[in-house]
């Protein structure tokens, strides 16, 4: 994905000659064009469709919407606060567990390790990839969340208790057992793009800076990591796709309550999990037309972070690491 | 040798396409879909020029379909409100009931055996009022149980569904309380506890959560071989769902029943009635243009409502009670 961008530059080398049609390219240029533009037209199709369908709702709640607390489908009244803010707080904490596992575990997988342990690891992540979220979730189901409510939740409750963040019964369903799940759901993508990005560093780099005397691990955290920033940030950035957009095995472990918690033992909701509950049986034009609005959110929430996240990266992009 | 294989399969899908000279499309409840299925499959046999097609999207969902037009019928486990059925235009809607089905309350408390709830301590549990086990509502209704001193952990069903719908209906119908603050539909605002997905949903979280409370399908409960508490009916009862208590229910409600079969048997009046019962209904347009799609669809209901009836038990669901098949058959003739 991101590496392609970085590894091969656009090479057009336009040709007037007379045999217009023999030369591959011009019509190579108009296909790929033509795909590349579906891209574009599924996108403004779907927010088009969004838009259109979400008309009642919009019409009937405006902004009050996005902060409204409410979910309640028998007397119609609807605001996405609480689904808006589970979708950002799962993801968040999923994020924060997975990229320092995920890139580290690439680090090892593309530098350090022996290329037969790689090869292994690699092919197992690659598998775990794989791994349908409904299988994941009723795994968290019967694995994770009662080692949660057992284990775990009392043990922070325990040593962290006096922060806001870990109080309240102990159910085992959750934030925290979404993040976690979602965590394991997202780490393979990065492990897997972050690994297959590092590979892509020249040799001459690591060795230049081998040449000057930096240690290994210099090499890979000075050299090798910036060098192939963009492939590891591109790996995080589909992670936390995945993460804002995953229903089933969210679904099955966050509690589904429609309140706002701080305390991440708290059961909470999210945007796609709540579309996945109540779409199939909701009935009347503002409860379905504010559930596609839900849709709707999700889509800008998922645009706003990933333009903030390119935000952040240019903010913190130094000039000694800039792409070549 | 490529292009042999291309005919044989051409002429093989003209041939499928052929041979099913009617075909009906469905769509609706997925609680009774495996008994629908199955209907529809001994239909078939026995007519194997009619095909009906179910899609188990879920009863909204199959209203929704009805009303726009895009299935020959539809299958609900709620009534359709005033307000939808004014939305079809063309023709009328029919409510056909199908089969019945119970809900019960299904628990986690260890060193309590068999509970009884009655509607008020059920209402109660489910708006947060009543927090502990060991509530003086709770010990009334149990009075020689080992009720322990400890939360009760709520759970509901977080999926849109026929099963929350009927539970709410019951509550509002034993609490006013109920009524005015959370109401009925099939998903709710509710006010306390956990969500699970699905009847295994809530199932999962009651037998891990110790001192938990959910409610699931009779169905599920029976092939899963669940634990389940009994319910006050209204005749001051405790009543353990079964197939039987269950038709009790309709058979209560039977002699008041509208023309149009769109009620609620919750809480209905009978000695041994169960009080969260409710029957699943097939939504049948009463003008159908195309004659053939017309006596097929006719066929099927007269089957369904006669031999189709004993394949109820087998598949956990309780059949329909004589009186009540007779009032249907009355109601085919409105078919027109």
């Amino acid at each position: 994905m991101a590496t392609a961008a970085v590894t091969a530059p656009p090479q057009s080398r336009p040709r007037k000659s007379v045999a217009f049609w023999r030369d591959g390219d011009q019509i190579t240029h108009l296909v790929t064009l033509l795909f590349a533009a579906s891209v574009f037209l599924v996108t403004v199709l779907l927010v088009f469709e969004l838009w259109l369908h979400s008309g009642p709702s919009r019409a009937k709640f405006g902004f009050s919407f996005l902060t409204g607390k409410t979910w309640d489908p028998v007397a119609e009244q609807f605001g996405a606060l609480p689904f808006i803010y589970g979708t950002v707080l799962t993801s968040f904490l999923a994020l924060l567990i997975s990229v320092p596992l995920g890139v580290g575990a690439a680090i090892f997988l593309a530098e350090l390790a022996p290329p037969r342990l790689s090869n292994v690891c690699t092919f197992l992540v690659e598998l775990l990839a794989a791994v349908p979220s409904v299988i994941l979730g009723l795994l968290a189901i019967f694995t994770l969340v009662p080692m949660m409510r057992q284990y775990i939740e009392p043990f922070l409750k325990h040593t962290l208790g006096a922060l806001p963040l870990f109080q309240g019964p102990a159910y085992g369903v959750g934030y925290l057992t979404a993040g976690l799940i979602l965590a394991i759901m997202t780490f393979p993508f990065i492990i897997s793009i972050s690994r297959e990005a590092l590979l892509t560093v020249p040799r001459e780099q690591r060795e230049a800076a081998l040449a000057l005397g930096a240690t290994k691990w210099e090499s890979t955290w000075q050299v090798v990591v910036p060098y192939d920033r963009l492939g590891i940030i591109g790996s995080i950035f589909l992670a936390l796709a995945r993460a804002l957009g995953e229903t089933m095995a969210v679904t099955m472990v966050i509690g589904n309550d429609t309140g706002i918690h701080t305390s991440l033992l708290s059961p909470g909701y999210t945007i796609a999990a709540i579309i996945a509950n109540e779409f199939t049986e909701a009935t009347g034009d503002v409860y379905l037309s504010a559930l596609v609005e839900l849709g709707l959110v999700l889509f800008a929430l998922t645009m706003v972070l990933n333009a903030a996240a390119q935000l952040l990266i240019v903010a913190t992009t130094g000039k000694g690491s800039k792409q070549p | 040798m490529k292009k042999r294989i291309l005919w044989t399969v051409l002429l093989a899908a003209a041939g499928t396409m052929a041979a099913s000279a009617e075909t009906i499309n469905a769509a609706g409840a997925t609680f009774p879909a495996p008994i629908y299925q199955k209907w529809f499959e001994n239909f078939h046999k026995a007519h194997p020029d009619i095909q009906i097609n179910y899609q188990a999207i879920g009863s909204g969902g199959g209203i929704r379909q009805l009303i726009e037009g895009t299935v020959d019928f539809g299958a609900s486990d709620m009534p359709m409100t005033d307000d939808q059925l004014s939305k079809v235009t063309r023709y009328k809607v029919l409510h056909f009931p199908t089969v019945l089905g119970g809900i019960v309350p299904t628990y986690n408390v260890p060193g309590a055996a068999s509970l009884n709830f009655s509607g008020a301590t059920l209402a109660g549990i489910y708006l947060g009022n009543i927090k502990k086990w060991n509530d003086p509502a709770l010990k009334k209704d149990n009075p020689s149980a080992n009720l322990p001193n400890e939360d009760i952990t709520v759970v509901h069903r977080s999926d849109g569904s026929g099963t929350s719908f009927v539970f709410s209906d019951y509550l509002a119908k034993v609490s006013p309380e109920w009524k005015s603050k959370v109401g009925v539909n099939a998903s709710v605002n509710w006010p306390v506890g956990l969500g699970g997905k699905g009847n295994e949903g809530v199932a999962g979280l009651v037998k891990q959560t110790p001192f938990s409370i959910g409610y699931v399908e009779l169905i599920y409960a029976v092939q899963n071989k669940m634990e389940y508490g009994s319910l006050k009916n209204a005749a001051g009862n405790f009543v353990k769902a079964d197939f039987n208590t269950v038709s009790d229910a309709a058979a209560g409600a039977a002699q008041d029943m509208p023309a149009d079969f769109r009620v609620s048997i919750n809480n209905a009046p009978g000695k041994n009635a169960y009080p969260i019962s409710t029957f699943t209904w097939l939504l049948i347009p009463d003008k159908i243009a195309d004659a053939t799609k017309k006596k097929s669809i006719i066929d099927f209901l007269q089957f369904m409502l006669t031999t189709g009836q004993a394949d109820a038990q087998g598949l956990s669901y309780a059949p329909l009670p004589k009186s009540i098949v007779a009032k249907e058959q009355k109601q085919l003739a409105l078919i027109k």
